[in-house]
């Protein structure tokens, strides 16, 4: 943990990008210091950032200009290898669109992160325990019966909830959401809110990106980014 | 393991997959095929040259031919390394049938039939006499009239399924053969009406070596008899080649070295002795420096043909190349996601290139398997093609050719394997690291446009 005791924070960061001739710039100084525990909501208007400081906080992009410290740690100064343990280690990520890979089952699709850093020899003695997590977090996302199903036969609500459990399989201890209820309808997106707070009140971290408000509202934090700050 | 499973998913569960796969497997398919019927067409050329050459050769194209060859085969006859020896006289001839006017010019070759079938493959040749080579030249009505044996394509027409239709008996037909002896200078020994040397000699064999030149083209002769219709009797004798057949253990190389040596030790011993120039022009050769303008030209085509199978494998890159492309762009969330859960860039050139790798191996495995079941069947298939439609690959009335060759070399096939699983990895690998190397945000970002 950083001296000051934040689990993530940013500092000036800018991102630019370009758009045919003209360069545009999307973060301009965005500050943004997360604690252990809790649950952020980045809110804002339709192209302010939101996501992009989010891919930024989970090394999916890097950023211009600024820092950003995980534990202390400047993950601008990491190397490759280390930027691929941070994404699947220490965060997991839930996208709008759910990005199951439709070839694989949905307990594989859960089960992936932890197959990434195993080879096939390690694999073999670890593959019990990990299919059990895996069943685990299906059940406590209400999916134990669809864990043989591939992603394309589950219902918007259903991918979600899949994959929220791939972004916690190998207990990251921070869990970055963008959207996550943006393509559902709003008792589905309910229910996807209600997991959410549930696992944050079991200690979970968590950073959402929403643009609509009664989204927002059930974080315990709101941080609102406008002209590329965070106001 | 994931790579492993993905990889495998990618290739089963994919339909463009099976479309690279199909790609893949015909191209497979026909480089073995042609591959195997044309390197067995070569094979089983160069074997039949090798049959009628025997191993080594000495002599000169020379009408004039070179003297003292009984002292040089005696030589040869005790030399450890040597089978048999046999010397022919090769000159030209109008031959026709007796009392007509009407004769053609054809190559003959006299021979002693029994020596020669010990340094060649002469006897096996022979359809009458296949096997027993001392009674070629034997009629067998009356063994006192001299016989001759016919290239095959000489007197029978080859039918549509690549045999001939013999009669039971040797036909014994009366041949008018005509010779223009010459001197040892290589003028013409005689002068006036009596200008040509002219005998009878009664059909008594036919011989079929698979060489459609020579079976369509040569006469064979008895040794003596062609000494004496070519002039080549005085004033020393004189013979055309020596056909040198070498042990079973003996690397042609070595032998033709040797053969070499004692020529040059032969000629040394001769030198002085009347017309012993004419040794300077005799050459020793291999059977394959020999045949050299006949197995070059058919080397040459079976270079072109690779040369045009590497264009075939350049195609198959290509064609991996675009399908991958289109798998990777297809693809590219996935890789985004894969990124986003900390795969590195090596994991994800291995998945993709791990499925390239498995695409080059079943296709190649599907491409083999068709060309073994195409290749086993290839003569049934032809001849169901040629009852059914008329139509035939091979004329077997123009090509010496029994059955299509079908055997798959085990090697050939191997470089094929390989060269296909090379050819889908290099196709692979180009839009594969390009993907690899892109952040995780550009192509989450793409797939959600």
């Amino acid at each position: 943990m950083s001296k000051n005791d934040f689990m993530i924070e940013a500092q000036g960061v800018h991102k630019s990008y370009r758009m045919g001739m003209a360069q545009v710039s999307v973060l301009k100084g965005a500050d943004i210091s997360v604690k252990q525990g809790e649950f952020v909501a980045i809110t804002g208007a339709s192209g302010s950032g939101k996501s992009t400081l989010l891919h930024i906080l989970g090394a999916l992009d890097r950023p211009d200009k600024g820092v950003v410290r995980f534990e202390g740690r400047d993950i601008g100064g990491m190397g490759g290898g280390e930027l691929n343990r941070y994404r699947n280690k220490m965060v997991g990520f839930v996208f709008q669109f759910y990005h199951l890979l439709d070839e694989l089952s949905v307990l594989e699709n859960v089960i992936l992160p932890a197959m990434v850093p195993v080879g096939i020899i390690r694999w073999l003695s670890v593959r019990g325990g990990v299919k059990r997590r895996g069943r685990q977090l299906l059940e406590a996302v209400g999916l134990n019966e669809r864990a043989a199903h591939k992603p394309y036969q589950l219902s918007g609500g259903q991918r979600q909830r899949a994959a929220i459990a791939r972004a916690l399989v190998n207990e990251p201890k921070l869990l970055l959401a963008d959207e996550p209820t943006g393509n559902l309808d709003s008792a589905t997106g309910n229910g996807i809110l209600e997991l959410l707070g549930k696992l944050n009140r079991a200690g979970q971290t968590i950073i959402m990106v929403t643009h609509d408000e009664r989204v927002a509202v059930r974080a315990g934090r709101i941080v609102t980014l406008a002209d590329g700050r965070i106001k | 393991m994931y790579k492993l499973t993905l990889a495998f998913r990618y290739l089963f569960k994919r339909r463009i997959s099976y479309l690279a796969l199909g790609a893949v497997a015909l191209c497979v398919f026909i480089v073995v095929v042609v591959m195997t019927v044309m390197t067995g067409l070569v094979s089983d050329f160069k074997s039949k040259n090798h049959s009628f050459t025997g191993d080594c050769v000495a002599g000169t194209e020379s009408l004039v031919g070179f003297p003292y060859y009984e002292d040089f085969m005696r030589i040869l006859d005790s030399a450890d390394f040597v089978e048999g020896v046999s010397a022919a006289i090769n000159s030209c001839a109008l031959v026709g049938a007796e009392g007509s006017q009407q004769n053609i010019g054809l190559e003959i070759i006299g021979i002693d039939a029994r020596r020669h079938s010990r340094a060649t493959g002469f006897g096996e040749t022979l359809h009458y006499n296949k096997g027993d080579a001392s009674r070629a030249f034997e009629l067998t009505g009356d063994a006192n009239l001299p016989g001759c044996v016919v290239g095959i394509d000489l007197w029978l027409q080859r039918s549509s399924k690549g045999g001939y239709y013999y009669e039971l008996s040797p036909p014994a037909t009366p041949m008018a053969v005509t010779c223009f002896p010459l001197t040892i200078r290589g003028a013409l020994a005689k002068a006036g009406t009596g200008l040509v040397n002219t005998r009878t000699f009664y059909l008594s064999d036919f011989s079929e070596s698979g060489l459609a030149r020579v079976d369509s083209s040569v006469v064979y002769l008895p040794f003596e008899d062609t000494q004496a219709l070519c002039g080549l009797l005085s004033p020393v004798k004189r013979a055309s080649w020596l056909h040198i057949k070498f042990r079973p253990n003996v690397k042609l190389e070595d032998g033709c070295q040797k053969v070499q040596m004692l020529w040059a030790k032969f000629c040394d011993q001769m030198n002085g002795k009347e017309n012993a120039e004419l040794l300077a022009q005799v050459r020793v050769q291999s059977w394959k420096q020999h045949r050299r303008q006949f197995i070059a030209a058919m080397e040459k085509e079976q270079v072109m043909l690779t040369a045009m199978f590497g264009l075939v494998g350049l195609t198959t890159v290509f064609v991996v190349f675009v399908v991958f492309y289109m798998i990777v762009s297809h693809k590219s969330r996935d890789i985004g996601v894969l990124k986003s859960i900390g795969a590195s860039f090596g994991d994800v050139v291995a998945l993709f290139l791990g499925f390239a790798g498995a695409l080059g191996v079943a296709g190649s495995a599907l491409g083999i398997a068709a060309g073994l079941l195409f290749l086993r069947d290839i003569n049934a298939i032809e001849n169901w093609l040629f009852e059914r439609f008329g139509f035939q690959l091979w004329d077997r009335t123009i090509f010496a050719i029994g059955e299509i060759p079908n055997r798959m070399d085990l090697t050939m096939v191997s470089v094929v394997v390989c060269c296909a699983v090379l050819a889908c990895l290099a196709g692979a690998v180009l839009p594969t690291v390009r993907a690899a190397k892109s952040r995780p945000v550009e192509t989450l970002q793409v797939s959600q446009l």
